[in-house]
Formats: structure tokens, C-alpha cells, sequence
């Protein structure tokens, strides 16, 4: 994009002005190089936003931005209830609930440089991934209502997780206000056999070795060790969720047009929060969040029992798992006072600062983890939400690296074997079924994480705390 | 839509593909909205592989929507659906369209990740680039983004 079509407010903050429909303006975080990295439509897609009704202050964008569907991907919108504010499928997403864990091991890379093939293979055969691979979880339709109800909870009390976890887990690893009757049964089916698996494109599982640390307070509070080894999980609500977004975004269209809603793009599909389908959505979101959470649980479950194979004395303790495709009801400091507003955030991660009640003791000092998905060459980040973030951006900061290139673009570039190859050397195994699929993730294809999250930091919506490099990358 | 330099249409295909900056675009074409909505499902098992499939088990689909462009959408979900619960493939369909009702048939066959290298999942058919028309040379083009 064109720099020249925004105010520029400072280093990276860039506003564009309301026009038309728009309610609010749009505000991008950014540097000059990826504001001009971006595309065009990242600028369109922000200022339809704005136009939604009850949408709050401004429609905010991460600098990990990118081309969505309706909504910006990094895009960040709270909507107030009592003016008539709307929730959008669209503005979550299909991947309801997408989001990241990380698990801390405790493990040197020395430790794990000897056992290395063997532990990528290990967690390849466990860990269900890629399009046509089984899941040894088969759920009944009470278990899986139980399932939809309890989330990362309930895969707790069935025996795949352990309740420790559950304070370091977004809402206590179970969103309130799910409603298993607001899911379809085509989307029920298509979660039946789905659990613990991680799905593919970019959902992956890796073993990764802190790097760099950047605040050496922080990283001791969050526990992160140089030269240490973590594995992090990044998967959402399979089936379910993208099922409830396909058949939401469809009642949503029809939705939007009754209660008289202009839509500027039909991707943008909404309905008031206060109506009948606003609800009845909600209650189907918070059930595929719960789902996403259940999922994460089991995943991270198989991974200590491949850990506890080949290290029987390592104990595998979650450092936090936060989601990036939600609309979760929260209060915010808006127009001078306390507001409890619906706030989207379409592949934009919550990002409390220090201090925030909602966190627990143990993270209220630092402020929550902001767990920042790379590529499997680049590396990922751990960040913390900046004191600055609430009033920046509704508690907000960025999600990934954001795609600088096209799934399709990167398959004419790159060869998967090519990759595997070339990654092998520098000590990264990758497990993938399929060559194109990793040609498809080439790290290429990905702006430059170390840019996305300094921007970010410099900002004012997270700070970095730790950098992260691959070991083994499990992808589907 | 206008063209983009990156697509790629094929000659003796009645497809194509084009970027989206996380997901990808689909295209069927045809002399008829149905052979454009067939080629279209093409596109879709393209994104997921580059094998070939035995048409082995056939699978009834029907759906509807007020307008053209919203039953593309309908029909490229409900593909999506079969591949999901069945876990299946399709490589051959058949597409009959009254009104804005449409029948459909698959044809396809259990996936095998050794065999067809699935390279990803399509997760939902989505109202982006969403698109059905009559070219000026009489060609009917019918296609959207699917977010993967």
C-alpha cells in the first residue's frame, strides 16, 4: 500500500481518515516497509469494517496484516451491544479459535540433538496430521455436546491433559455461554472423529529452542531458558469450526439485509448482537472455542507422551495457550469508562498487559504471553502484552508472520523436497505428507517475523520477550 | 474479477487457480453454468492434490441458494462436507441446476495420504472474488476464494 493514503499519527501508527459509511476510522501498527508490503485490499477491507454498526473507537489492524475475507486477516473491531453492534462469523473466521500453545520442557538442544530423528518420527506417527489421517478419538453425540460444554476441561477429566494446565489456558480452558444445541449436526459430524488431530496448511506442531531473549525479567517469569526446548502447537477447531463459519456466514447474509445492515462486502456478514441469530452464533462460536481449546489439550497430551518416552524424568508444563480467531465479550476502557464489548479478533491475539485481573497470579506481573507463529524456517516468537495495549488496541497485538506470498506463487518458487532438504542441513526435520504441501509453507512465503513483532513492540501492543527456532516441524 | 499475471489458465483445462494472500482462488469455466461449476469442483480437489482418483464411490449432493453465486458457494461446501465426514476425494462430477436449485453427483474414492499427497484442507468456500458470469465470447466462469 501506498503510505501517502494515510495520516501517519507516528513511527508506526498509520490512520485512515472516515469517509463515507465509515463510523470510525482504521488504524494500522506498522513500519513504513510493511504498510508498503501490504496489499491494497488490507486498507479496503479495514475502512468496510469501519462501517459496521457499534463498532467502538476505530477498526484496528496488526502489522502482520494481510488480505482476508470481509474483515482483514489482523484485524481487531469491538462492537457495543447496546448501539446496535453486531457480531460477524466473518470477522472470526472459519478456523474458529485458531491459536497457539507452547509447553515448556526443560530439555537442552544438546539433549535433544541425539534423539532427534527419532523423536520427529515419533511425534509424525503420533500426532494426527494432513487431510485423510485418523484420529484415535471417536465421539458419541453426548460426549461430544459434553465435549462442546467442557473444552479444554472436559479432555482434562477424560484423562488427556492434566488440570494444571487449566490456569494457563484462555478462559480457564472453558469459554462460558457455549451451546451445544446451536451447532449443527453437519458440523457435529464433521468433528466426530477429528479430535487430536492438527489439521494442515499452516497448523503445525514443533519442538523449537529458545534463541534470543530479549527481556531477561520477563523470560524468567515466563520461565524461558536460552538454549531451551519447547514445543509448541498451532491448530484450531478443525471440522466443527470451519463448518459453523461456512453455515453462519450464510444465515448471516440473510441476516444482515433484515435488520437493514449496508454491507459493503457480503464477506463482511453480520447480525446484531441483540437478535436471534447474533445469539444463536454466539452460542455456536463459544462451543467451537471450547472445541479448539479441547483439541490443543489432547494434542499437547500426545506430545507428553511421546516427550515422556524418550525423556521419562521431563515434565512438560504449558506456558499459556491463547487464541487469535475470536469474539470474546470483554471489558475495555472506551469513551472514558468501563465497557463490555464484543471484540473480534480475525487472526489478532489478545494481549493483556501487567496487572490485568483476568490473568493469573503467576502472569500478572509480566503480562499474558503473546505466542507468535513464524515459519518453519524463521523461527516464532514469544511476546508479552505491553500496559500500552489496552488502549491501543483493545488489548490486541499480532498473530504470525502473515503471508508475503501466495500458497500458489510459492509452489512455482520452491520445490517441498528442495526444502526438507535445505532445512535438514540446518538442523530442522521437517514431517509433512505432502512435498507441495510444505513448498506451499515455504519459509519464503512468509514476511519477516522479526519485523512483524518489533513493530508490534514498537507500538505499544506487546513486548518481545523470547525468539524461537524450529528443531522438528510436524505439519499436515 | 480482472485477470492477475499470477494465474495460470490452462489450455485443455477448464480451471485455474489464483493467489489470495493466505488462501487460494478457483475458476471453473464451461459453455454452461454447470460444466463452470463442475470445473470449478476440479479446481477445488487441485488445491488439495495433483494425483489422480479412481471413481470408485459415487456420493449425491443437492443444495440452494437465492442466487447463482451464493449456490457456487453452497455446491463447493457441500464438496467440502463429503471430503470432510467421508474422507474421500472426488475426482469427477456431474452438476444438474434448476432455477437455483442444484443436484449433483461425486464421484471418488477413499483418501490415501501416501497415494494422493494431500497437500492441504479446504476449510470452507467463501464469498471473496465470488463470482458467476458470461464472458463476452459466451464462456461461463464461476469462482471464488477457499480458505484452506
Amino acid at each position: 500500500m501506498d503510505p501517502a493514503r494515510f495520516t501517519r499519527i507516528d513511527e508506526t501508527t498509520w490512520q485512515i481518515e472516515p469517509t463515507g459509511a465509515m463510523r470510525v476510522p482504521g488504524i494500522i501498527y506498522a513500519d513504513e516497509a510493511l504498510i508498503r508490503d501490504m496489499d491494497d485490499k488490507v486498507c479496503e477491507q479495514t475502512g468496510n469494517v469501519a462501517t459496521l454498526p457499534g463498532i467502538v473507537k476505530a477498526c484496528y489492524v496488526m502489522p502482520d496484516a494481510h488480505w482476508g475475507y470481509g474483515f482483514p486477516i489482523g484485524g481487531v473491531a469491538a462492537f457495543d451491544a447496546d448501539e446496535g453492534g453486531v457480531v460477524s462469523a466473518g470477522g472470526v473466521g472459519f478456523d474458529v479459535s485458531c491459536g497457539v500453545r507452547t509447553m515448556l520442557t526443560g530439555l537442552k538442544i544438546s539433549d535433544i540433538e541425539p534423539v532427534q530423528t527419532s523423536l520427529a518420527d515419533s511425534l509424525s506417527s503420533q500426532i494426527p496430521a494432513g487431510l485423510g489421517s485418523k484420529g484415535a478419538i471417536t465421539l458419541d453425540p453426548l460426549e461430544l455436546d459434553a465435549m462442546l460444554r467442557g473444552g479444554a476441561r472436559w479432555a482434562i477429566e477424560r484423562g488427556w491433559g492434566e488440570a494444571r494446565d487449566l490456569d494457563r489456558i484462555e478462559e480457564g480452558g472453558q469459554v462460558a455461554g457455549a451451546e451445544p444445541d446451536h451447532v449443527s449436526h453437519r458440523a457435529k459430524e464433521r468433528q466426530r472423529r477429528e479430535m487430536g488431530t492438527l489439521g494442515s496448511g499452516n497448523h503445525y506442531l514443533e519442538v523449537q529452542a529458545v534463541t534470543e531473549v530479549f527481556d531477561l525479567e520477563a523470560a524468567k517469569d515466563f520461565r524461558l531458558n536460552q538454549e531451551e526446548v519447547v514445543v509448541t502447537i498451532h491448530c484450531g477447531s478443525r471440522g466443527l469450526g470451519h463448518q459453523i463459519g461456512t453455515e453462519f456466514l450464510r444465515e448471516m447474509v440473510t441476516a444482515a439485509a433484515e435488520a437493514g445492515i449496508a454491507l459493503p462486502d457480503r464477506e463482511l456478514t453480520c447480525s446484531p448482537i441483540k437478535s436471534e441469530v447474533g445469539q444463536r452464533y454466539l452460542g455456536a462460536m463459544r462451543a467451537a472455542i471450547n472445541c479448539a481449546l479441547a483439541n490443543r489439550e489432547i494434542i499437547g497430551h500426545y506430545a507428553r507422551r511421546v516427550f515422556g518416552h524418550f525423556f521419562p524424568d521431563v515434565d512438560l508444563s504449558l506456558l499459556f495457550d491463547v487464541s487469535h480467531n475470536t469474539c470474546k465479550v470483554e471489558k475495555h476502557e472506551a469513551d472514558g469508562g468501563g465497557r463490555e464489548l464484543f471484540v473480534h479478533r480475525k487472526g489478532a491475539t489478545r494481549a493483556f498487559g501487567p496487572g490485568h485481573p483476568d490473568l493469573p497470579e503467576a502472569l500478572r506481573k509480566t503480562g499474558q504471553p503473546v505466542l507468535i507463529g513464524g515459519s518453519m524456517g524463521t523461527g516464532s516468537y514469544v511476546l508479552a502484552g505491553a500496559a500500552t495495549s489496552e488502549k491501543k488496541a483493545f488489548a490486541s497485538a499480532c498473530h504470525g508472520a502473515g503471508r508475503a506470498m501466495s500458497r500458489h506463487a510459492a509452489l512455482r518458487k520452491w520445490s517441498g523436497r528442495q526444502i526438507v532438504d535445505d532445512l535438514a542441513e540446518r538442523g530442522i526435520l521437517i514431517r509433512c505428507p505432502s512435498a507441495r504441501g510444505v513448498a506451499e509453507e515455504a519459509p519464503g512465503a512468509y514476511k519477516d517475523v522479526g519485523a512483524v513483532v518489533l513493530a508490534a513492540e514498537e507500538a505499544g501492543l506487546a513486548r518481545r520477550v523470547a525468539r524461537l527456532a524450529p528443531l522438528i516441524c510436524i505439519k499436515g | 474479477m480482472s485477470a492477475n499475471p499470477d494465474s495460470e489458465p490452462t489450455i485443455g483445462r477448464g480451471w485455474e487457480q489464483f493467489p489470495h494472500d493466505a488462501d487460494v482462488g478457483l475458476r471453473g469455466f464451461g459453455p454452461s453454468i454447470e460444466v463452470a461449476f463442475e470445473q470449478a469442483a476440479l479446481a477445488l480437489t487441485g488445491i488439495v492434490t495433483d494425483a489422480g482418483i479412481a471413481a470408485t464411490t459415487r456420493v449425491e449432493v443437492a443444495c440452494e441458494a437465492s442466487d447463482i453465486e451464493l449456490l457456487l458457494v453452497e455446491w463447493l461446501n457441500a464438496i467440502i462436507y463429503e471430503m470432510a465426514v467421508r474422507s474421500m476425494l472426488f475426482g469427477r462430477f456431474e452438476v444438474k441446476i434448476t432455477g437455483t436449485r442444484l443436484k449433483g453427483i461425486l464421484l471418488g474414492e477413499p483418501i490415501d495420504q501416501a497415494e494422493h499427497l494431500p497437500a492441504c484442507e479446504p476449510k470452507g468456500a467463501t464469498y471473496t472474488a465470488l463470482r458467476v458470469a458470461q464472458g463476452s465470447d459466451g464462456l461461463w466462469s464461476a469462482g471464488c476464494v477457499i480458505d484452506v
